[in-house]
C-alpha cells in the first residue's frame, strides 16, 4: 500500500484563502467527530456513530469545489460530508441526539442527515443505497437544465454492490453531471479490500466510459483540484466521472469498534496518523509556504472549539421531538 | 361513475392507462416514463404504444435492463423536481427493486423529518393463469402494503385505472400502481372529460344484502362474476373494492361487512400473510359483533405459480371457487 500513502505535489493553483477556509472546515469536521466520540464514551448519545476522522479531506475538498446548490449524497460514515456542504453544527448535534431541533427533526439520527437547503440529498445507512439517488438527481438536472451537478460519496465497501455498476453505466450513457466519489479506506468494516475487490478499481469506470482517477485523499488541494475539473466537466455536459481518493480511516468503523487488531495493526494505524493525517498534512504545507504562522492556526483551533462547544450545549438544551410527532411525515 | 344520458366510450385497461398517462405528460412537462422496452416497443404488453412517437424519448425513456438502477435514479429524480413512471414488466421483478422502493423511496420523507419528497409512480403487473410459470405470474402487492410511505393502487377497471393512475402521478409519495395482466383487454366506460379518482376511496361495484365480496384488481371481475352465480341461486352478493390498498377505506368496507353480516376477501396475492389476512383484520376488528359468521379469505394457494395449466388454474380463486364458498357462508 505504498502507493497510497504518498503525498501530492502542493498545486499552486489553489489560493491561500481557499487552503485556509479548506483548513478551517477539516478542523470543524475534526473536532465534531471527537465530540460526537465524547458523548458516545459518556452514554450522552443513542445509538452510535460511525467517525470520519482521518478523511476528511476528501468531504472538504470536494465540496469546495461545488456551487452551494449543487447535490451531494452521503453515507453513514456522512457527519463530514453534512458539515462539509454547510450543514450547521448545532442542528447537527441536536439530530445526533434526536432532538427536535435536529435536521431530521430527531427522525433520522447519525446516518441519516438530510437538508435541501444545504443541496444534501441525505446520508444513507444502505452500503450504495444513494448510487440510484445521486444518479436521479443528475437525471432532473440535466432534464431541468439548471447546471447543477451531483457528487455520490461511497466507501470502498459499495464497490460490491451491483447497483452502483448499473447507474454509472446509465449515467455514461445519458452523459449524467454526476461525479462517483469513492473513500477508499481500505477497509469494508472489517475487512481488508483485498478479501473484497477484484481486479483494478480504476478499470471499473473506463469499461462503462466513465473517466476515472485517483488522488491522494489526506491532501486537500489535490482532492479539490481534481474534484473542480471533475464538476467542470461534468457541468459542461461532458457527462460522469469516478474518483478514488485513497484514504485511511482513523478510528473504528463506529464509536464501539475499540479492539482493532483482530483486522489491522496498530502499526499501520499509528503510520498513517503520523505520516498521513490531512489536517498535519495541511499545516505543514501552509506553514512551509508562510501562508501564515501558527498563532493563526492555533486561533482556528480555538475558534473552532467554542463553535463545537456552543453546538453542544445547544443540542444538549434542545427538548426531544414530543411522542405525538411519531406519525408525522410518513406521508407528504 | 358518473350518470350519464350519452353512450359513453369504451376503452380497454390498457388503452385508459396510455391516456391517462398521455393526458399527464400534457399537463405536466416534469412526467417523464423510464423502463424496459418502453419506447418504440410500448412494452411487452404494448400497453404505452404511440407515447414515444408523442413525446419523443427524453419522455420515453428506455432503459438498460437494470431494474434497482433505474428504479433508483426514479427515486432520485423524484425526489430533486420530476415526476419520474417507472416501468416494471412484471411484478415478480419486485425482489430486484425492493431496497430501492422500501429503503430509499419510501422512507426518504420520513428520515428527513418531511423535507425531502419522492414524488414517483411505480408501474408493475401482477396475476397468474397466463402460463407464464413461477418467476412471471405472481401478485406480489402485499409486500409493498407492508411498508409505511409507499401507496399501493390496485384498479380493477378501465375507468377506475385512468382516475387512479392520474392521481397517483400527481401524488407527492412514491406510489405503486398495479395492472392485472390479464385484464388489459378488459373493456369499459371511460368518459372523454378529464377526471381523477382520489386514492383511499373504495367503490361498491355492485349492492347486495346477503354477503359482501371484498375483491381487489383481478379478482373484482371473479366476484362479480361469482355474484351473477349466486343470484341464480337466489343469493344478492355485494362487491366492494377498495381499489387502494394503502390508502384503505376502511370504513366503506366495514359498513358493507355490518350491513350483509357475512365477508369473503378474494385477492390474487398469496393468502398467507397476504392482503386478505389484512383487509379480514379490519372487518372483525371493527365488525365482530354484526357477523354471522367467520370472515372467509381467498387468495392465491401457497405453493409456486405452476406452469401446467390445470394445476395453474387451481392456485387463484375464480367464479366458481369464490360461489361455492358463498354458499357456504350463507349455509346453502
Amino acid at each position: 500500500m505504498s502507493t497510497v500513502i504518498a503525498g501530492s505535489p502542493p498545486d499552486s493553483a489553489i489560493d491561500n484563502k481557499l487552503f485556509l477556509r479548506m483548513y478551517r472546515r477539516m478542523v470543524m469536521i475534526r473536532l465534531f467527530e471527537e465530540q460526537v466520540n465524547d458523548l458516545y464514551t459518556r452514554a450522552l448519545m443513542p445509538g452510535l456513530a460511525h467517525l470520519y476522522i482521518g478523511e476528511e479531506a476528501i468531504a472538504v475538498g470536494v465540496c469546495e469545489a461545488l456551487r452551494a446548490d449543487d447535490y451531494i449524497t452521503s453515507t453513514h460514515r456522512g457527519h463530514g460530508h453534512c458539515l462539509a456542504k454547510g450543514a450547521a453544527i448545532d442542528r447537527m448535534f441536536a439530530e445526533l441526539l434526536g432532538k427536535e431541533a435536529g435536521y431530521c427533526k430527531g427522525k433520522g439520527g447519525s446516518m441519516h442527515i438530510a437538508d435541501p437547503d444545504t443541496g444534501n440529498l441525505g446520508a444513507n445507512a444502505i452500503v450504495a443505497g444513494s448510487a440510484g439517488i445521486a444518479t436521479g438527481a443528475a437525471f432532473s438536472s440535466k432534464r431541468l437544465g439548471n447546471g447543477r451537478v451531483t457528487v455520490c460519496f461511497f466507501g470502498e465497501g459499495a464497490l460490491g454492490q451491483g447497483v452502483v455498476y448499473e447507474v454509472m453505466n446509465m449515467a455514461a450513457l445519458w452523459k449524467l453531471p454526476v461525479i462517483y466519489v469513492c473513500e477508499n479506506n481500505m477497509y469494508n468494516e472489517y475487512t481488508h479490500i483485498s478479501e473484497t475487490a477484484a481486479g483494478d478499481i480504476l478499470a471499473r469506470g473506463p469499461a462503462f466510459g466513465v473517466p476515472s482517477e485517483s488522488v491522494d485523499g489526506q491532501d486537500v488541494r489535490a482532492v479539490y483540484a481534481v474534484t473542480k475539473r471533475l464538476v467542470d466537466r461534468a457541468r459542461k455536459g461532458e457527462g460522469p466521472a469516478f474518483l478514488m481518493a485513497n484514504t485511511y480511516r482513523f478510528m473504528g468503523h463506529h464509536v464501539g469498534d475499540i479492539s482493532r487488531e483482530y483486522y489491522r495493526s496498530k502499526q499501520e494505524e499509528q503510520k498513517w496518523k503520523s505520516e498521513r493525517d490531512p489536517i498535519k498534512v495541511a499545516t505543514e504545507a501552509i506553514l512551509a509556504q508562510k501562508i501564515t504562522d501558527q498563532a493563526a492556526l492555533d486561533q482556528i483551533q480555538s475558534e473552532v472549539k467554542a463553535e463545537i462547544e456552543n453546538g453542544v450545549q445547544f443540542a444538549m438544551a434542545a427538548p426531544y421531538p414530543n411522542v405525538d410527532k411519531v406519525e408525522q411525515d410518513v406521508y407528504a | 361513475m358518473p350518470e350519464t344520458a350519452v353512450a359513453v366510450r369504451e376503452l380497454t385497461l390498457g388503452e385508459a392507462v396510455r391516456e391517462a398517462l398521455a393526458e399527464e405528460m400534457r399537463r405536466d412537462s416534469r412526467v417523464f416514463i423510464m423502463g424496459e422496452d418502453v419506447a418504440e416497443a410500448g412494452t411487452a404488453f404494448k400497453v404505452l404504444s404511440g407515447l414515444v412517437q408523442e413525446f419523443g424519448p427524453d419522455r420515453v425513456l428506455d432503459t438498460p435492463i437494470s431494474e434497482p438502477g433505474f428504479t433508483g435514479i426514479g427515486v432520485g429524480a423524484g425526489m430533486t423536481g420530476m415526476r419520474p413512471v417507472v416501468d416494471i414488466m412484471f411484478g415478480d421483478f419486485a425482489g430486484l427493486i425492493m431496497d430501492q422502493m422500501a429503503n430509499q423511496a419510501a422512507k426518504i420523507h420520513y428520515m428527513s423529518g418531511g423535507k425531502w419528497k419522492c414524488s414517483m409512480v411505480l408501474r408493475t403487473t401482477l396475476g397468474a393463469t397466463r402460463r407464464s410459470a413461477a418467476q412471471h405470474s405472481q401478485s406480489l402487492h402485499a409486500w409493498f402494503c407492508h411498508i409505511p410511505g409507499l401507496k399501493v393502487v390496485m384498479p380493477s377497471t378501465p375507468y377506475d385505472a385512468k382516475g387512479l393512475l392520474k392521481s397517483a402521478i400527481r401524488d407527492d409519495n412514491p406510489v405503486v400502481f398495479y395492472e392485472d395482466k390479464m385484464m388489459y383487454k378488459l373493456k369499459g366506460p371511460v368518459p372523454e372529460e378529464d377526471y381523477t379518482i382520489p386514492l383511499g376511496v373504495a367503490d361498491v361495484k355492485r349492492q347486495g344484502d346477503d354477503i359482501t365480496i371484498i375483491a381487489t384488481s383481478s379478482m373484482v371481475q371473479v366476484a362479480l362474476g361469482a355474484a351473477r352465480l349466486l343470484e341464480e341461486q337466489g343469493v344478492s352478493a355485494e362487491v366492494v373494492d377498495p381499489r387502494t390498498l394503502w390508502p384503505l377505506d376502511e370504513k366503506t368496507l366495514i359498513d358493507s361487512a355490518k350491513k350483509t353480516s357475512r365477508v369473503i376477501v378474494v385477492d390474487e396475492g398469496y393468502g398467507r400473510y397476504g392482503a386478505t389476512a389484512e383487509l379480514a383484520s379490519v372487518i372483525q376488528e371493527n365488525a365482530f359483533f354484526d357477523l354471522e359468521a367467520p370472515v372467509k379469505r381467498m387468495g392465491a394457494m401457497h405453493v409456486p405459480i405452476p406452469f401446467s395449466p390445470p394445476l395453474e388454474d387451481a392456485t387463484v380463486p375464480n367464479e366458481r371457487t369464490v360461489c361455492e364458498a358463498a354458499l357456504a357462508l350463507c349455509g346453502k
